[in-house]
């Protein structure tokens, strides 16, 4: 937790130049955490949102509390800033009571300022808090400030309004005296491995005044202006003669994810366990098998980060999720100790999950080691970003279920796929350097470690494996199939985007084999209030939908994050047309992500996920062939654009007696499955593997 | 002779080659940075710019192709009343979430309700369909676009 290894006021709450400044270590990547916790300092000390800033996270400064990922940047950061602004506002009292007289119940707080109402004695938040003692615990018991509605102030979204004026810093637009920009020549493949370099004279003119950098495989160009670099490179990688080392294996990738290739784990209320896996049901009654194709992040801005190595210090700016495990993995890489390394947070594009901006800090590490004092600033190309990122892991889910007077008495779900966790951590085996792509090119190559299963609860693989339903028996089954052909690690929900894309069809399938309502049909399994409120809610809005046209189809969907974390009830409209086009044209989303803090930003993070996901589900997938990756760009890796988003209506249950759970990530298994569900009721066609084009729904339709 | 262009009313003479495409030569010669670079492609519509009111794409063309034409950047939207009343609305509607597809977006809204006042749905994607956003701030943005039409 993040309070236990940062006890102190001081770690999370300071001031600078008259401003209260809030740290965190947390990273904002679009999941608007900085806003967040500039409402809740706002909320327990009053002080205006346009007098609170957020500190740049900075390993050298900032608490470290690891990854930014899974959805619970407020549940640890944004718990923490709470108690520590509350602890702060009692401490600021008793200063203000033995400096000006009365009781702590005497004095109000309103607008940044402690004042005693009746009187004159007031004092300002702000200018008392250098005099609370550095050394100061945070009380964790520390009460919260409630106060009437409306009074609160909500502050605007953090960078939006330089954002519209073209004035946000991106790690792509940072500048430094001298600063050589720089791009690296990746192998057309993973297993690829750089022979030798030929260029022709007339090559060797473009890439002359240049600095190329060299070791083994990894290969990369720096110059001074960008556009001259931009064509040297790819000169430089015309004239790269690679060594194929065997090519990119092309076999189906669907028909490698069963039991003979697995490291096989049964899962036990969400967890895995090191035991026998029990037989599968015995001639269930319904049996299907749905599938993902590997996707990539595909961040709107390829990976950049810009370093430098004085001698004595690297300092690398970058947006990776991880600073402090990728600080870690660096230094381990370049045989310096962790302190000569600081790498601060600067935003880059949205992100979600593990996308090339580690790879690209290392390069760039690399880089300026090779070019001492120089700032290197280095860009991938949209190309590079494209086939070197690492991938979401295709997937498999097989699902069974027996049934007992058309209730499910048993339910299976076995689910395979290649690692979701393969960041650059610390770990036996080099694991945090062996992660970084570099390492496996530079001459001193350190090759991949095979990925460990993990055990945890509701993670990788078995994320939402394990159904929020209250079925009878249940057999859940984690399969880790290591040894594809791509390198695969965290994106976006992990496994539960493909878990719950199956387990919320095979119910609608069920559930419409007998005729039965979806919801009424899913509630007949829940108990939990919260689980039905969010269903009930969903029905209401459901029934006030217009009628859908001939054309037309309807689908719903339901989970619970991680089982515990954000409910989601997701409805979704389409229209057909004959040429099996899917138009989204209506998505009712019910959500209960427990005490809203920032309602705006909590909307936002559902319409993105359901958005990113609408894309999985009708768009993406990554293709290759034995010479490397065709998924090269916009063109041959298509995403949603504009022509295709629905009206998106959002209802949020606030719980203000809960703790807030993030939401980035509950959206997109429901959302996946209510597509697909709708997909069905307008067309009959059932789409059991991702992505649902109009060609795969002819050719299903022709196979069924 | 140096290539002269006209960005945001001022004119700037460039000492770039005159086939640097041109948000080379905007973001790293004249450091005006808020057009972004997605893909060099024509594809993704981050590097988009007015060019006498039309929206272009500047991560292809060379500059010289611009020479004598009137270019706006994000950072020149603001000079007109319409482009302050389109940056207005996308901060109304939290139009963004990571905002690197931003710029291009108001610059695109900004060339549309030039020429169509009040533009029907399909007017508004065909217009925006270039332009990607990966983080699905769409419905925010449509939102603000027809608020930035009504006002
Ligand atoms: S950068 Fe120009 S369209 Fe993508
Ligand atoms: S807001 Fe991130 S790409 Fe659009």
């Amino acid at each position: 937790m993040s309070i236990d290894a940062y006890p102190l006021i001081a770690d999370w709450i300071t001031t600078r130049d008259g401003r209260l400044l809030v740290h965190t270590g947390k990273v904002d990547i679009g999941q608007r955490i900085s806003t967040a916790l500039t409402e809740i300092a706002h909320e327990e000390l009053t002080i205006p949102p346009d007098q609170i800033d957020i500190a740049p996270v900075r390993t050298s400064r900032a608490p470290d509390e690891g990854m930014t990922s899974g959805s619970n940047s407020i549940e640890q950061s944004g718990h923490a800033v709470r108690c520590a602004a509350a602890t702060l506002r009692a401490r600021l009292i008793a200063l203000a009571v033995s400096r000006l007289g009365g009781a702590p119940k005497d004095w109000r707080i309103s607008g940044g300022v402690l004042r005693v109402p009746g009187s004159n004695r007031q004092i300002s938040v702000l200018n008392l808090i250098d005099e609370v003692p550095a050394d100061t615990e945070i009380d964790r018991h520390a009460p919260f400030l409630t106060r009437p509605p409306g009074t609160v102030a909500k502050p605007a979204m953090r960078g939006l309004s330089e954002m519209v004026l073209g004035r946000f810093t991106f790690v792509h637009d940072l500048e430094a005296p001298g600063m050589l920009h720089a791009r690296t020549i990746h192998p057309p493949h993973a297993r690829a491995r750089l022979d030798r370099i030929e260029l022709k004279t007339t090559d060797r003119s473009r890439v002359e005044g240049l600095h190329i950098i060299r070791d083994g495989s990894f290969l990369a160009i720096a110059g001074s202006q960008e556009w001259p670099l931009v064509q040297a490179s790819v000169q430089l990688a015309k004239a790269c003669c690679w060594d194929p080392g065997g090519g990119v294996p092309e076999t189906d990738v669907f028909t490698q994810l069963v039991t003979a290739n697995a490291s096989r784990f049964p899962v036990i209320d969400g967890v895995p366990q090191n035991s026998g896996v029990p037989d599968a049901l015995p001639k269930p009654d319904m049996h299907a098998r749905y599938e993902r194709p590997y996707q990539m992040h595909g961040a709107l801005a390829p990976s950049a980060a810009m370093a430098h190595w004085d001698g004595e210090t690297l300092k690398i700016h970058c947006h990776s999720q991880g600073i402090y495990p990728l600080r870690t993995s660096i230094a381990d890489s370049l045989g310096l100790r962790h302190g000569q390394v600081d790498i601060t947070h600067v935003p880059g594009s949205g992100c979600y999950g593990h996308n090339g901006a580690d790879d690209a800090a290392f390069e760039a590490a690399l880089i300026s080691i090779a070019l001492p004092d120089t700032p290197i600033l280095l860009k991938w190309s949209r190309e590079d970003e494209h086939s070197n990122a690492p991938y979401a892991p295709a997937m498999v889910i097989d699902l069974a279920a027996k049934l007992a007077d058309g209730k499910i008495a048993a339910f299976s779900a076995e689910a395979y796929s290649d690692t979701h966790g393969a960041r650059p951590r610390p770990g036996p085996n080099r694991a945090g350097p062996a992660r970084l792509l570099a390492n496996r090119l530079r001459a001193d190559a350190i090759g991949p470690v095979p990925p460990q299963p993990n055990m945890g609860r509701h993670t990788g693989i078995h994320r939402n494996l394990d159904p929020i339903y209250a079925f009878p028996k249940k057999r859940l089954v984690k399969n880790l199939v290591t040894g594809g052909p791509h390198r695969t690690s965290a994106m976006r929900c992990l496994g539960a985007a493909a878990n719950i894309f199956a387990l919320e069809s095979f119910l609608d399938e069920l559930a419409r084999g007998q005729g039965a309502d979806p919801i009424a049909f899913r509630k007949a399994y829940l108990t939990d209030p919260r689980d039905r409120a969010v269903l009930d809610e969903l029905q209401r809005k459901t029934m006030l939908l217009p009628d859908l046209p001939e054309t037309g189809g309807r689908g719903i969907a339901y989970a619970q994050y991680k089982n515990q974390m954000t409910r989601v009830g997701i409805c979704v409209d389409i229209d057909t047309d004959d040429r099996a086009n899917i138009y989204l044209t209506r998505a009712n989303i019910v959500a209960d992500a427990g005490r809203v803090i920032d309602t705006e930003g909590l909307s936002a993070q559902l319409e993105g996920g359901f958005i990113q996901a609408a894309s999985w589900a009708l768009y993406e997938a990554v293709t290759w062939d034995r010479d490397g990756i065709l998924s090269r760009d916009w063109d041959s890796y298509p995403v949603i654009r504009f022509g295709n988003i629905p009206t998106i209506d959002v209802t949020i249950l606030n719980r203000p007696e809960d703790k807030s759970v993030g939401a980035g990530e509950a959206s997109p298994g429901p959302a996946i499955a209510a597509i697909a569900n709708a997909v069905f009721d307008a067309t009959g066609i059932r789409m059991r593997r991702m992505p649902f084009t109009p060609d795969a729904i002819m050719q299903k339709a022709f196979a069924d | 002779m140096t290539l002269k262009l006209h960005i945001n009313g001022k004119t700037y003479g460039v000492s770039s080659d005159p086939g640097t495409p041109l948000i080379y030569v905007l973001r790293d010669e004249l450091k005006l940075k808020g057009s972004k670079l997605g893909c060099g492609l024509e594809q993704c519509g981050a590097c988009a710019v007015l060019v006498d009111g039309k929206v272009e794409m500047s991560c292809v063309t060379a500059a010289q192709a611009f020479a004598g034409r009137e270019i706006t950047t994000i950072e020149g939207i603001g000079n007109s009343a319409l482009g302050r009343r389109v940056q207005a609305a996308f901060v109304e509607f939290s139009a963004a979430q990571c905002g690197y597809c931003t710029a291009g977006l108001i610059v695109a809204t900004t060339a549309l309700l030039h020429r169509d006042a009040a533009p029907d749905r399909a007017a508004v994607t065909t217009a925006l369909s270039p332009h990607l956003c990966r983080c699905g701030s769409h419905p925010r943005v449509l939102k603000a676009v027809d608020q930035a039409a009504r006002s």
